[in-house]
């Protein structure tokens, strides 16, 4: 029975277990080439765009690919990652502000809080599978919400507002735009870097094992609680760490980075990219933040429309635009 | 008179009366989570936005149409039902055959299209909804005063609770609904029309919602917001009682109310999260919950 409440989203996505494999030669050249161009996309961005904007993209995209290491590759659908990532903005921005510690130092504290709110939320979330766990975190980040609400520090409805960027590593003056910019894409690098190495690891192989068929990993001898444990604790760290960022790139940590509404934000913007698909959370979170800023100059109420999207993705789109595009490529690659 | 611990009784019996009102309502609410969950396996996120829209429903009927609180307690759950066999039919009878985490981002989706949407016509303050004029004024009780309409609410949803109890649990049309949730396949060889009896499950579930958001009008402001802070912290009842059993749903939805009325006495900076650090608690001692199977 317990297979049967397991998660199992790789139905109907055959796409995804080509993600593991090594694709032949062609297809890696394509695929650097690809990356070389996103970079170079990247590097260039602040000359064309608004460099808050793409921060911004970054920040979520980081935090959209955190939430996907779980539910893409352990089938674990964390309904409260809202926690974690305003949970670090919290920390770094008061490490910042009333601590005055340097900028890096304050993100590394928000991203260890994050880890150790992932420790004690994973361990009492794994006790359950499937939906309850959903359910589970869901609360438990509503805890968070209510603490932020009233404890001192947190400054209650008015967030912590006027962070200090500082001095990166004391040298690097973080107010200049440019070098707010690259300091937040090297942050991203990192993460995304990990999070690539973590899935193609042979830890990540068990991952996906678990999330097919929990019971038959336990049968090979894998003790799937600790697996399942590590994911979310690496999970909520890198989505500390986006948060932690986002903190110094707006200068504020408020009460709605710790809502449910940012939790769901999240699960869109992952949804909509392609759960289980490396770049997905990336275009994802691209979107989502797009649409949003372009919405709210307009007179369209921006839940209405999101939760239109949600259901649209979930009725007929539940690969996601990167997932589609694989299938696409896999099937011309057979014909 | 006598205080308790420090607390006037007046304190005390006022705040575990709101304590048993707020259990009323998680009761209710997590009634229908618990029929919805064990016939469509879908966890319906869109509850709370359901009992909004039941509150909505009885404050339009009272401004536009001018019907009273007894028409809206008949016709609002009726609405709510009608809207959710709608959901189900075009909907969430898609996804039955995925994996059921996709029937709780279906109706997340949904919860927030009807939260915006209102919230969008109506604005985030709340609308006042007048006590019906037969349930005005209260009873002395020597130890507390009683409004009356607040003593009208509790019972309601005991008899409510219990009605449902006893059709799930002691008649032919409930034995076939257990015997559906437990299969499917089975029951429409024997010649029932299972489908039909998911819709009508899903309808009836909601209606719960849509009663319990007419019952809640004139104790809290009517407002577009209501609906999801409430769904959470049922999320949490229902991880503490387990969805297996009814009575279950019932007792836990009460018992929690209480807990949190008496910690508003005592410790009011804990009153938000000790329904949170209940359910941590018990899934450290029983992880399947307090009446709960392991499936």
């Amino acid at each position: 029975m317990a297979a049967k409440s397991q998660v199992n989203l790789s139905q109907g996505n055959p796409s995804q277990a080509t993600i593991a494999v090594r694709q032949p030669g062609q297809d890696n050249t394509t695929r650097l080439i690809l990356v070389g161009l996103g970079l170079a996309a990247a590097v260039a961005a602040p000359f064309v765009l608004y460099p808050v904007f793409v921060m911004k993209v970054l920040c979520f995209a980081l935090f959209a690919c955190a939430f996907n290491l779980l539910i893409g590759f352990a089938g674990l659908l964390s309904f409260g990652h809202a926690a974690f990532f305003g949970g670090a903005a919290y920390i770094t921005a008061h490490a910042a502000k009333v601590w005055g510690l340097s900028p890096e130092i304050s993100i590394l504290l928000g991203t260890v809080f994050a880890g150790l709110l992932g420790l004690a939320f994973g361990a009492l979330a794994i006790r359950r599978q499937g939906i309850y766990f959903a359910m589970i975190t869901l609360a438990l980040s509503q805890m968070v919400f209510f603490m932020a609400l009233q404890l001192k520090f947190t400054g209650g409805e008015d967030g912590i507002q006027g962070v200090p960027r500082g001095h990166l590593f004391g040298v690097f003056d973080l107010n200049d735009p440019l070098a707010m910019y690259y300091f937040v894409l090297a942050v991203f690098l990192v993460g995304f870097a990990l999070i690539w190495r973590t899935v193609h690891s042979p830890f990540g192989q068990v991952l996906k094992a678990i999330r097919e068929n929990e019971p038959r990993a336990i049968s090979l001898g894998y003790r799937t609680e600790r697996y399942k444990l590590l994911a979310f604790v690496l999970s909520a760290s890198l989505a500390g760490l986006a948060g932690g960022t986002k903190s110094l790139v707006f200068q504020l940590a408020s009460l709605t980075d710790v809502t449910w509404q940012m939790s769901g934000e999240v699960v869109l913007m992952t949804l909509l990219g392609g759960m289980g698909t490396l770049f997905g959370p990336v275009v994802g979170a691209g979107i989502v933040v797009t649409l949003e800023s372009y919405l709210a100059g307009t007179n369209l109420p921006v839940p209405v429309v999101i939760g239109a999207i949600f259901v649209v993705c979930v009725l007929v789109f539940r690969r996601g635009i990167v997932g589609e595009l694989q299938a696409l490529m896999a099937r011309h690659r057979k014909s | 008179m006598f205080d308790v611990l420090g607390v006037p009784p007046q304190v005390l019996f006022g705040q575990l009366l709101l304590g048993l009102i707020n259990g009323s309502f998680y009761a209710l609410l997590s009634l229908g989570l618990a029929v919805i969950f064990g016939m469509l396996n879908v966890i319906n996120f869109a509850h709370g936005a359901l009992y909004m829209i039941g509150a909505f429903v009885a404050w339009l009927l009272l401004n536009k149409l001018g019907l009273g609180y007894w028409w809206a307690l008949g016709l609002s759950p009726l609405v709510v039902a009608v809207v959710g066999v709608l959901l189900e039919k075009t909907m969430l009878s898609r996804l039955y055959k995925l994996d059921h985490l996709y029937g709780l981002l279906l109706t997340f989706g949904l919860a927030l299209i009807f939260e915006g949407a209102f919230r969008h016509f109506y604005g985030v303050s709340g609308q006042p909804y007048p006590i019906p004029d037969l349930l005005k004024g209260g009873q002395n009780l020597g130890f507390m005063f009683l409004p009356n309409y607040r003593g009208w609410v509790v019972v309601a949803s005991l008899i409510v609770c219990f009605g449902t109890w006893f059709a799930i649990e002691r008649t032919r049309l409930g034995a076939y609904l257990r015997a559906a949730t437990e299969n499917p396949v089975l029951v429409q060889a024997f010649g029932i029309n299972v489908p039909v009896m998911i819709t009508a499950t899903y309808g009836f579930g909601v209606a719960l919602a849509g009663l319990a958001g007419v019952l809640a009008a004139p104790i809290y402001q009517v407002s577009p917001l209501m609906g999801t802070n409430l769904i959470i912290v049922v999320f949490a009842v229902v991880v503490i009682g387990g969805m297996g059993s009814i009575l279950g749903a019932i007792v836990t939805g009460l018992g929690l109310g209480l807990l949190e009325g008496l910690t508003k006495v005592f410790y009011p900076e804990a009153s938000n999260i000790v329904v949170f650090v209940v359910m941590a608690i018990v899934l450290l001692i029983k992880p399947a919950g307090l009446f709960g199977r392991e499936r």
